[in-house]
């Protein structure tokens, strides 16, 4: 287990490795930073001080271990546009983004498993080839039209929420919260809605999918000749030996979620991360997009290390050398 | 511990007064499909008295387990019980709906599967499945369900029940769990218990303990048992009649012991025949030869003939229905005037 353990994190270091040099090459391929921080009257000598303070003349590797060494400490540098810690611009991004995707991974689980179980126990109902069919198109539907079509229904023709910001937010230390006011709860609503209807879906069939498999197992069977009704066969007995692979897809999927945030964001104009990332791509601010690369790597990452290891934990068979 | 089992006694019918644990009349299980209709069982009467152990023999797709699971009320569709009767304690349970056959299966009607490794719920330990089938069927509040969920344990021989009765399947060994599904399957005192082949996925040793398990609970219980089996040698151990199914029929049915001294019915020998004996040496084990017809090419005239060493033009022509012979009843035209 302990072997197991070492070898799961050290994967993960090797990939996190990998991401930060991508990174850190954007510095050397959007040009010179020096050009970009100075403005033009800037003397030669200044350029050159700045140059040794930024330790630019340092070879590529001592650069690149600085910047890994760096980040590791969360210090990625100043934002070239409001000279702001970059750290310090993410933290204070990083609650919208986290509170939007929590609650679209709650719709989805609150809706997604129920429809899943029902389009499984009423196989060929007609509301269940709908459901289905419905599905598909929750599938293949990009969020930002889904995203534009919410706005003009739900804010524009009817008025019922607002169309874009986090309305009205409270702060608990540095973290800030639109869930504890009403106005807040109003507007993430639409932006929630938007980004789990995929995962709506994904769960729906996955749930459906399993559910199938587990209620052509003997023990169904043998609970139904117990007696046992037909609503606790479906919901206690097969549900529950179908949730292991729903808990792993939702733990991998909120990092997809984070990063699909990015359009959800855009379009509802979310305070999040990924706006702060579309907004850093347009003034070039390469410090906050090699922060946000990092991050969100190290998100996805880290859950997948962990459901990894809490596989491990649960199935002594996944321990082996092959794991 | 007949002490334990005294709560289970209250019910015990009356031996004479009291109606069939089981009895089938005329049962007949279809499936309909787009190239037409199988009749996977066809015109099968059976009768079980209280107390009594029926063995259901036959090769695989002989319609036994089909019988079993039309009396459960658990025919996976499109399956369907074209026509009939089937009462347990007397009551009709075939026309039942949902709802209320939910009620009978655990209370009138137990069932003990093949496979006691996959006839648990992994998720839930021993005593949360007792307990559950309990509450649902007693109305008993949590403890005393627990209590009772204990003593089921003891009775049906699990040591320290006290301890085991938190653990999880696959914490019990394969005739331990099989002993679980015993309890499971007598945890309302049903008046029946349809065991579809109870010992076959078990060790050879361990099956003779489960055997003799189901047999002495049912003496004491007075639970009527429709044990299906495709083993001579289960039936002999434990049935008291033994129901010799073919090709979704009934051909021969009759008290163990004369149905095995005296085979009526040529595939009942064919049966016997396949079973080896220890004392005498035989050079090779009879089979019978050919396989059983598919459910969609059952030959005209009695099913058996092509496989029958003994059939005759009459067999090809007319099919026998069951009637008298010996101390039970054949259905062949050999115990019925001849094959000619």
């Amino acid at each position: 287990m302990i072997a197991f353990l070492i070898k799961r994190i050290a994967n993960a270091m090797l990939v996190m490795l990998a991401v930060a040099f991508f990174a850190f090459m954007i510095f050397r391929f959007v040009g010179d930073p020096v050009e970009m921080m100075l403005n033009e009257q800037a003397t030669q000598a200044e350029r050159a001080d700045l140059r040794a303070k930024l330790g630019l003349e340092d070879g590529f590797l001592v650069q690149f271990g600085r910047f890994v060494t760096n980040a590791a400490q969360g210090d990625f540098g100043i934002s070239y546009r409001n000279q702001q810690e970059v750290i310090g611009l993410i933290a204070e991004r990083f609650p919208a983004t986290f509170e939007l995707v929590i609650v679209a991974t709650i719709i989805s689980l609150a809706v997604g498993i129920p429809l899943g179980v029902v389009t499984a126990i009423r196989r060929g109902a007609w509301y269940s080839e709908a459901l289905q069919f419905l599905s598909i198109i929750g599938v293949s539907l990009p969020s930002f039209v889904v995203g534009i079509v919410l706005i003009l229904v739900f804010s524009v023709t009817l008025g019922l929420f607002p169309a874009f910001g986090r309305g009205e937010t409270v702060q608990i230390g540095w973290w800030s919260t639109g869930l504890l006011t009403e106005l807040g709860r109003a507007a993430i609503l639409l932006p929630a809605v938007s980004l789990s209807l995929f995962q709506i879906t994904l769960v729906m069939r996955l749930v459906r999918a399993e559910m199938l498999e587990v209620l052509r197992a003997d023990f169904i069977k043998f609970a139904r000749a117990r007696g046992v009704p037909a609503r606790i066969v479906h919901f206690r007995h097969a549900l529950r030996n179908c949730l292991m692979p729903v808990v792993t897809m939702t733990a991998m999927q909120i990092g997809n979620l984070i990063a699909f945030a990015l359009i959800t964001e855009t379009v509802f104009q979310w305070p999040g991360m990924g706006l702060l990332f579309i907004q850093a791509v347009t003034f070039v601010d390469i410090p906050v997009m090699a922060a946000y690369l990092c991050i969100v790597s190290f998100i996805f990452v880290a859950l997948n290390t962990m459901v990894d290891i809490a596989y491990a934990v649960i199935d002594p068979r996944l321990r082996g050398a092959n794991g | 511990m007949m002490h334990e089992t005294r709560g289970f006694r209250d019910r015990r019918p009356e031996a004479g007064e009291a109606p069939p644990a089981l009895e089938v009349r005329g049962l007949t299980v279809e499936f309909p499909s787009r190239r037409g209709t199988l009749t996977a069982v066809e015109d099968v009467s059976l009768s079980i008295a209280p107390g009594e152990v029926l063995g259901v023999v036959g090769e695989s797709g002989a319609g036994k387990s089909m019988t079993g699971l039309a009396v459960l009320g658990l025919l996976e569709p499109p399956g369907r019980i074209a026509a009939g009767e089937i009462r347990i304690g007397g009551r009709r349970v075939d026309d039942l709906p949902d709802r209320e056959m939910e009620r009978v299966r655990g209370r009138e009607v137990g069932a003990i599967f093949q496979d006691p490794l996959t006839s648990l719920n992994p998720l839930f330990t021993a005593g949360a499945q007792l307990v559950e089938t309990i509450r649902i069927h007693l109305g008993l509040d949590r403890r005393a369900a627990r209590e009772r969920a204990i003593a089921l344990l003891r009775e049906v021989g699990i040591p320290a029940p006290e301890e085991r009765v938190d653990h999880h399947p696959h914490q019990f060994s394969g005739g331990m769990r099989q002993r679980v599904v015993i309890a499971l399957a007598l945890a309302a005192e049903p008046r029946l218990i349809i065991a579809d082949e109870p010992t076959t996925a078990l060790d050879v040793s361990i099956q003779a303990q489960i055997t003799a398990l189901l047999r002495r609970l049912c003496d004491e219980h007075g639970t009527g048992v429709m044990l299906v089996t495709h083993d001579m040698g289960v039936i002999a151990e434990t049935a008291d009649r033994v129901a010799v199914m073919y090709a979704g029929r009934v051909v021969e049915v009759g008290p163990v012991a004369e149905v095995l001294r005296a085979p009526r019915h040529p595939y009942t020998r064919g049966l016997m025949g396949s079973i080896p004996a220890l004392r005498r040496r035989v050079p090779k084990l009879t089979q019978i030869d050919g396989s059983m017809p598919r459910l969609n090419a059952i030959p005209s005239g009695c099913s058996f003939n092509p496989r029958c060493p003994q059939a005759g033009p009459r067999c090809r022509r007319e099919r026998p229905a069951l009637a008298a012979s010996g101390a039970g009843l054949a259905a062949c035209w050999l115990e019925q005037g001849g094959v000619e």
